[in-house]
């Protein structure tokens, strides 16, 4: 009768555990068992072949205490900036704002606006400007920062951002339709962010 | 979920992100110093050639090799 007992105690525990989040859930095996299993059975002689998983790095697991150090990933289509380098701080132009993104910051999802991306790495500071794009920052301390288009600000030729500035605001105050109105203020939109970010 | 949250202006108007994200790029890149903005405007030109066909066969195709805009 006792044992009975711990039985039925034992299910609603089971039936109140939910579905583990994405974030708590270890990290992927990089092989397949049960496929590794059955060619070895079939063709014991051959290496078996490697499956995508198997090229993929596991994400890293959520440490219990705060790293010291975050881990960036900074994409372009064209090229890779910055590829799991520890920094101290990164600040990225979400666009709720400018956003301070330290080890152990909880796992965001961000989109960018035309902005500054400052990596900070003990005593230097580097900045691009980046056109616009997304940040994704995990609960491991890992953030992956991906853009359209981003330069040194050193590459910014200010001349061309007035000229520019003074172009989209004339285009703003001619345009007729909704969607001449909203490339215009586009255009006004990254020019005036280029410039702050050239004289701040 | 609120539905009727307030939408970003571009999406107002009816412009997608991706139309977004590709002006924003192409405004940035004008605005470069001189060795790097022809290396970027040159990196992002796009060639490709359309074909309609009918028939089961090609007809004569259509090169376009706009500098991406919009």
């Amino acid at each position: 009768m006792l044992r009975r007992a711990s039985g039925l105690l034992a299910r609603p525990i089971l039936a109140a555990r939910a579905r583990p989040f994405s974030t708590d859930l270890p990290a992927a095996q990089t092989a397949d068992a049960t496929f590794l299993e059955a060619w070895k059975k079939v063709i014991p002689n051959m290496d078996p072949p490697k499956t995508p998983l198997s090229f993929m790095q596991p994400r890293p697991p959520t440490p219990s205490s705060i790293p010291s150090k975050l881990t960036v990933n900074f994409v372009l289509p064209y090229a890779s900036e910055l590829a799991t380098k520890e920094v101290d701080m990164v600040i990225v132009p979400a666009t709720t704002g400018q956003m301070g993104v330290l080890p152990g910051h909880v796992a965001t999802i961000a989109e960018l606006k035309p902005g500054v991306l400052s990596v900070h790495e003990g005593n230097e500071v580097t900045k691009y400007f980046i056109s616009s794009g997304f940040a994704f920052i995990h609960a491991n301390s890992f953030a992956d920062v991906i853009a359209v288009e981003a330069v040194p600000l050193d590459r910014i030729d200010a001349s061309l951002v007035q000229k520019g500035l003074a172009e989209f605001t004339q285009k703003l105050s001619s345009a007729t339709t909704d969607l001449e109105k909203a490339e215009a203020q586009i255009g006004i939109d990254v020019h005036s962010a280029l410039n702050s970010a050239l004289t701040g | 979920m609120a539905s009727n949250a307030a939408v970003p202006f571009w999406r107002a108007a009816g412009m997608t992100y991706i139309t977004y994200s590709n002006i924003c790029a192409n405004l940035v890149r004008n605005c470069l110093k001189e060795p790097y903005k022809t290396e970027a405007l040159a990196r992002e030109k796009v060639h490709f050639s359309i074909s309609k066909w009918t028939d089961g066969k090609p007809e004569k195709p259509t090169l376009r090799s706009d500098s991406p805009v919009e």
